[in-house]
């Protein structure tokens, strides 16, 4: 019997992984993978309450509505960053993050 | 019942595995594959949540377009840094502050109740029915901002081919 702690605790897990790798990854591109892993753990958990928070017919369909629009904002951004970091890379010839300071004083 | 519940943690293992690769590999290419495979371990939970149509969508978005892009991305900046550059030297902070969310995530999810239902899905019929009639208006303005997203990619990773002809239209230099 699936149960909803379960998908909260997946969710939970996949969160802190993206978490960290936002923190701790140089690359800019893993970055962004690991934003994408974030945004996944979130899709998720919208998802398991969906399916099983008891809701109505109306606010379960909201849940996978909110879904979808999480996944076309996702990708509308992974095309904007990505963007970014190819016309980065041009200009400064980098991709490490900790590098990349022009606004340092 | 017992045999959705194998699937659900053969799924978790995916997406938890992937995961992890995803954030520890030192390689880059298996980095964007990791990725993929954490995606479709995704798109099995969707299934075991009766979410089809999304796990359709987050098969074809995911594992088609955005591991492809990444992949892009990697090739197009230089691959050979990337051994160097994969975790910086205050990775330990980072570990810390997520154990420590995930731990208090933990807490309180089992130390909170939330009622529930049996496993309830949403049809495809029935979500593309409340996607065009309740949230008409969002789902217009969510596909604007994709293309307006789009278009300001190829804007800004243009280059200035031309050189002067359009100086007085462009914006951007290199």
């Amino acid at each position: 019997m699936i149960e909803l702690a379960h998908f909260q605790l997946l969710s939970a897990a996949l969160f802190c992984l993206g978490l960290y790798g936002v923190l701790a990854r140089r690359s800019a591109v893993l970055v962004l993978m690991s934003i994408e892993l974030m945004l996944n753990a979130v899709n998720i958990n919208v998802v398991g309450y969906a399916a099983l928070g008891g809701f109505d017919d109306f606010h379960r369909a909201l849940g996978h509505v909110i879904v979808v629009f999480v996944i076309t904002i996702a990708a509308a951004e992974l095309a904007l960053a990505i963007a970014i970091i190819l016309r980065l890379y041009r200009n400064k010839n980098t991709v490490n993050v900790d590098e990349i300071d022009l606004l340092k004083g | 019942m017992t045999g959705s519940l194998g699937f659900f943690y053969l799924a978790s293992v995916l997406v938890i595995v992937g995961g992890i690769l995803v954030v520890t590999t030192r390689n880059i290419v298996y980095a964007a594959f990791a990725l993929l495979v954490s995606m479709l371990g995704t798109a099995g939970i969707f299934l075991l949540a009766f979410a089809e149509f999304l796990a359709i969508v987050q098969i074809l978005i995911y594992g088609g377009a955005v591991v492809i892009v990444v992949l892009f991305a990697l090739m197009l900046t230089r691959i050979e840094d990337f051994r160097k550059l994969s975790q910086n030297n205050r990775w330990y902070l980072a570990a810390i502050a997520s154990i420590a969310l995930f731990l208090m995530l933990v807490i309180f999810t089992l130390s909170t109740s939330v009622p529930t239902s049996d496993r309830q899905g949403v049809s495809i019929k029935e979500l593309g029915e409340h996607l065009f009639t309740y949230w008409a208006v969002p789902f217009e303005v969510a596909s604007i901002v994709l293309l307006i997203a789009l278009i300001g990619a190829i804007v800004l990773v243009k280059r200035n081919v031309s050189g002067s002809k359009h100086e007085g239209g462009s914006r951007l230099h290199d």
